[in-house]
């Protein structure tokens, strides 16, 4: 290329020729990166197994839709828009990077010149990734979102891409003005580019300027570049190389919660010298990939209820301390920190206790990071060493010896039904009402349980119920880290269960519906009442009578939403019944807002600013709404006690669908 | 510091519908779920806590039959280190004083620096402390509310005087001290560490193995006898309200207004 402007590798710097600078550099870079990241996978090899090879075309369909098409992004509008753009930019860019990289030391990949369709991409793509740098550090400097640590390294790190975005920039433009000048066309700059606007810029410049512009750009592109490779691991941004990882091995079946270890027998968990996370190391490696990854979006932290709530949790505090533990714990450089605890230290009890496992962090996590697994495994953690709080060991002790949270003698158990439901009592039934705890004995929610036993009547059903023989489901028992006192619930039930030789069972309670669908094994087919009720009314066999007046609206239980992706049919009952008016509240759905959780969290009070129940009835209010319908014992409970504390009393109703919907039949 | 807690295994009043039985002389007991003694966990609890501090064992001791294993067992899953079963078929029926005197025969075999108690038993006549101090002529505390070991033999102890306050003492070892719950929060038992020590054996001493002669303790030595339970009758001025949970808070209401409690 006549007078060698066109070579890197061949111009010199300071007298030391481009090839050999660059060669150094580059290799320098590559070992200190590939030096960091052996550092930062040590306390993956230091954790627990977690095995997470099997089934690649489904992972693969993972990273297709969660990483390369960004599914979950635009549930956040203009951040998520801002992160596609970025995303996108990168993707398009990495070719340019390594053709940048390459040209350093060989001229073979310096010919790449402007012109062409990739060209063209690359310099809008390459623009667009500067502005959108510009926006997200405007966004964070003046708008300040709340959910957004207020950190100086995002904005560090947000420069830097902007920097080598604009060295790239300037490095193609000082090259095309030189040619330019020389009366030598180039191909046209893409217009209103990045690189078009320098090059307009440079127009004027000698060609000593316009060289020297040119090689000191690709030196400033190299050193951002393997300075940002070497930083990022440092910080918020290692999700650039980790979340293809991450997404790649996140859990497949979401609705299972982790067992104590993966593949581990039951009674071998009594031989375990230690249960749940007491540890870093405890965690399993997946789990400590996730505390990597996170990008401190704090979308999780912004959809908690807990956090809403002034609860001592924030899952995205959650990572951010234990990944801050981790970088001290296991540092790149020098000795590992001592001192903060990790139980107790990192994370408070409160904290661990605070969550209501309600999983809309989960549902909101663009990396699918995995939080009910690490706080369930880290109250397993304090369980095991006799530090469940104060307020749930009396219900623990009666689940124990009664079966129950509430002491309540187990041969009482059938006298919600009041002849709605028949005891099975060695007889063998179709389908088995499963009614769990709270419907068995709360005074209030036994009505749930003869609604939904009223319905099943109504369809002609042949069914029963355990009576003294049923156990609490132990749903919540296993979440709030009792294992074994589960396992010896859910053992009970089966073989009662099995003893009844039902085909298929139904239950009014999420909790219950969960545990035996997903936390049991070899449980008969389980479905909710909304279930049954939805698929009555589409196939006519349940008429409802038309209702008079009142706006409702629909309150999604979480383990009956988001935990299994029942929305449609309660609502469809709903909708079913003549003149009723239905309008939905902003969080609803996989966004819905947790009632305060069910199960134990009944006994256990957190410190907190204000109730998530009331939080959650005011939200109806806000729609309009004067009737809450919901499907779960627990919301009702909570959502009936909001309902006063709010001082709503009078002006707004909780019914559950279930009794709704008994009301309602046509006789 | 060698640490003997006494444990005694009750129905567990929050877990059961405690009702007289019809013959009088005591309660329906076919439905009831026994625990250990409440308050003796803040003993076992205290003892664990002091053991950590400055070494040493804690073993606790019950007074009964094959049945009340459990609440040994229960206790050596929250970190006791020994559990000792106390029967013997001459034992039963004894009174509290009996007791203590099978107590004190068995403190006698072992070496110990600190016993500890329950404030009292949720079935009992928080008596049993005081007597086994007696008989072993050591220094006695009751309603103790926090502990703690001065060098020269001695404890800096606080009691729970009338009115909530407090007044500190220092008492010397060995002694016996009657502990008031909620002088600690008592860990959690799970199902799983109750498990890990069922394979545990659980010594059982006779009357012989402690050197009792038959007089001491059982139904022939005790000189307090239980003649009957009954509720109490419907005082002067007493109302029991009847009906289903809203019916009772309606009537409560109205009587709360017509009473002039409410406005």
């Amino acid at each position: 290329m006549g007078n060698g402007f066109d070579s890197i590798a061949q111009s010199s710097y300071w007298l030391i020729q481009g090839r050999d600078l660059f060669l150094f550099l580059h290799l320098l870079g590559t070992v200190c990166f590939l030096y960091i990241v052996a550092r930062r996978l040590r306390p993956l090899l230091a954790a627990q197994r977690d095995f997470r090879f099997d089934r690649p075309l489904a992972r693969l369909g993972r990273v297709a839709q969660y990483w390369l098409a960004q599914w979950r992004h635009p549930r956040y509008r203009l951040a998520g828009a801002i992160h596609i753009l970025i995303f996108a930019g990168f993707l398009i860019l990495a070719a340019r990077a390594f053709t940048l990289l390459a040209m350093g030391v060989s001229d073979r990949f310096a010919g790449e010149a402007s012109g062409g369709w990739y060209a063209a991409v690359r310099a809008y793509a390459s623009t667009v990734v500067f502005l959108c740098m510009v926006v997200a550090a405007i966004r964070r400097l003046a708008f300040r979102p709340a959910r957004y640590p207020r950190s100086a390294d995002a904005i560090f790190l947000l420069g830097l891409i902007a920097l080598l975005m604009a060295a790239d920039a300037v490095f193609e433009a000082a090259g095309g003005a030189f040619y330019a000048r020389q009366g030598r066309e180039m191909g046209r700059e893409a217009p209103l580019s990045l690189i078009w606007a320098c090059q307009n810029l440079f127009a004027s410049l000698p060609p000593a300027s316009l060289r020297g512009l040119r090689l000191g750009a690709y030196l400033a592109h190299e050193l951002t570049f393997f300075f940002l490779l070497c930083y990022r691991p440092f910080g918020i941004q290692f999700h650039v190389e980790t979340s293809l990882f991450s997404i790649y091995f996140a859990k497949l079946e979401r609705e299972r919660l982790k067992p104590v270890r993966w593949g581990m027998p039951d009674d071998a968990i009594d031989k375990l010298d230690s249960l749940g996370v007491k540890k870093l190391e405890d965690f399993t490696w997946k789990h400590i990939l996730d505390f990597y990854s996170c990008a401190d979006c704090g979308r999780c932290a912004d959809q908690c209820p807990a956090n809403a709530a002034g609860r001592p949790l924030a899952p995205r505090a959650l990572t951010a301390k234990a990944r801050d533990y981790v970088f001290g714990h296991y540092p790149v450089f020098g000795r590992p920190a001592d001192g903060q605890s990790f139980i107790g230290g990192v994370f408070s009890e409160d904290e661990i206790w605070s969550c209501t496992t309600c999983g809309a962090c989960e549902a909101e996590c663009p990396l699918l990071v995995e939080y009910i697994d690490k706080i369930v495994d880290l109250r397993r953690g304090l369980v095991d060493d006799g530090k469940a709080p104060q307020a749930l060991h009396k219900p623990l002790k009666s689940l124990e010896s009664r079966g129950n949270p509430f002491g309540k003698l187990e041969k009482k158990r059938a006298d919600w039904a009041r002849g709605a439901a028949r005891v099975v009592n060695g007889n063998r039934v179709e389908t088995l009402y499963f009614a769990d705890s709270i419907t068995s004995y709360d005074d209030r929610m036994q009505s749930i349980g003869r609604a939904a036993a009223g319905i099943l009547g109504r369809l002609g059903e042949d069914f029963g119920i355990l009576g003294p023989a049923e156990r609490d489901s132990g749903h919540d028992v296993r979440r709030y880290g009792e294992e074994t006192l589960f396992m010896a619930l859910r053992d009970h039930n089966m073989e009662a269960i099995r003893a009844s030789g039902a085909r298929r069972i139904v239950t009014a309670d999420p909790h219950a519906y969960n545990a035996l669908k997903h936390d049991y094994s070899g449980a008969p087919p389980v479905e909710h009442i909304s279930q049954v009720a939805a698929r009555a009314v589409r196939t006519g066999w349940l008429r409802l009578n038309p209702v008079d007046g009142g706006v409702y609206t629909y309150h999604d239980p979480c383990y009956l939403g988001r935990h299994n992706g029942v929305y449609d049919d309660p609502r469809d009952v709903l909708d079913s019944i003549p003149g009723l008016r239905r309008v939905e509240m902003k969080r609803c759905r996989d966004r819905s807002f947790c009632c305060g959780g069910g199960g134990l969290a009944l006994f256990y009070e957190p410190p907190e600013r204000e109730r998530m129940g009331v939080l959650r009835v005011r939200m109806a209010a806000e729609a309009g709404a004067n009737v809450i319908v919901t499907a779960c014992p627990f919301c009702m409970a909570n959502l009936e006690d909001a309902i006063k504390s709010a001082g709503l009393e009078g002006q707004m109703t909780a019914i559950d669908l279930a009794e709704l919907v008994e009301r309602q039949m046509v006789s | 510091m060698e640490i003997l807690v006494c444990v005694k295994r009750a129905p567990d009043t929050s877990e059961n519908e405690i009702q007289l039985a019809a013959a009088g002389g005591d309660i329906e007991r076919d439905d009831l779920v026994y625990s250990v003694n409440e308050p003796d966990n803040y003993a076992v609890e205290e003892a664990l806590q002091i053991v950590a501090r400055t070494g040493g064992s804690v073993t606790v001791a019950t007074v009964g039959g094959e049945e009340d294993e459990e609440v040994l067992r229960r206790e050596m899953a929250m970190g006791a280190n020994r559990g000792v079963l106390i029967s013997d078929d001459g034992f039963t029926g004894s009174d509290g004083r009996g007791t203590a005197a099978i107590l004190k025969s068995f403190v006698e075999t072992g070496r110990y620096d600190l016993i500890l108690t329950g404030v009292q038993a949720e079935d009992g006549c928080a008596q049993v402390g005081g007597m086994l101090a007696a008989m072993l002529d050591y220094p006695f505390a009751s309603l103790v509310t926090s502990i703690e070991v001065l060098q020269n033999g001695k404890l800096k102890i606080a009691r729970e005087i009338e009115g909530g306050s407090k007044e500190i003492n220092h008492i010397d070892l060995p002694c016996v001290l009657s502990i008031q719950t909620g002088i600690n929060e008592p860990r959690y038992v799970g199902m799983r560490g109750i498990r890990q020590i069922a394979s545990v054996p659980i010594p059982t001493l006779g009357a012989s193995d402690l050197g009792m002669d038959g007089g001491a303790a059982g139904r022939a030595a005790a000189k307090v006898r239980r003649v009957d339970y009954f509720t109490p009758p419907e005082g002067k001025g007493a109302k029991i309200l009847t009906g289903s949970r809203e019916e009772i808070v309606d009537q409560v209401m109205e009587l709360l207004k017509a009473e002039g409690g409410l406005n």
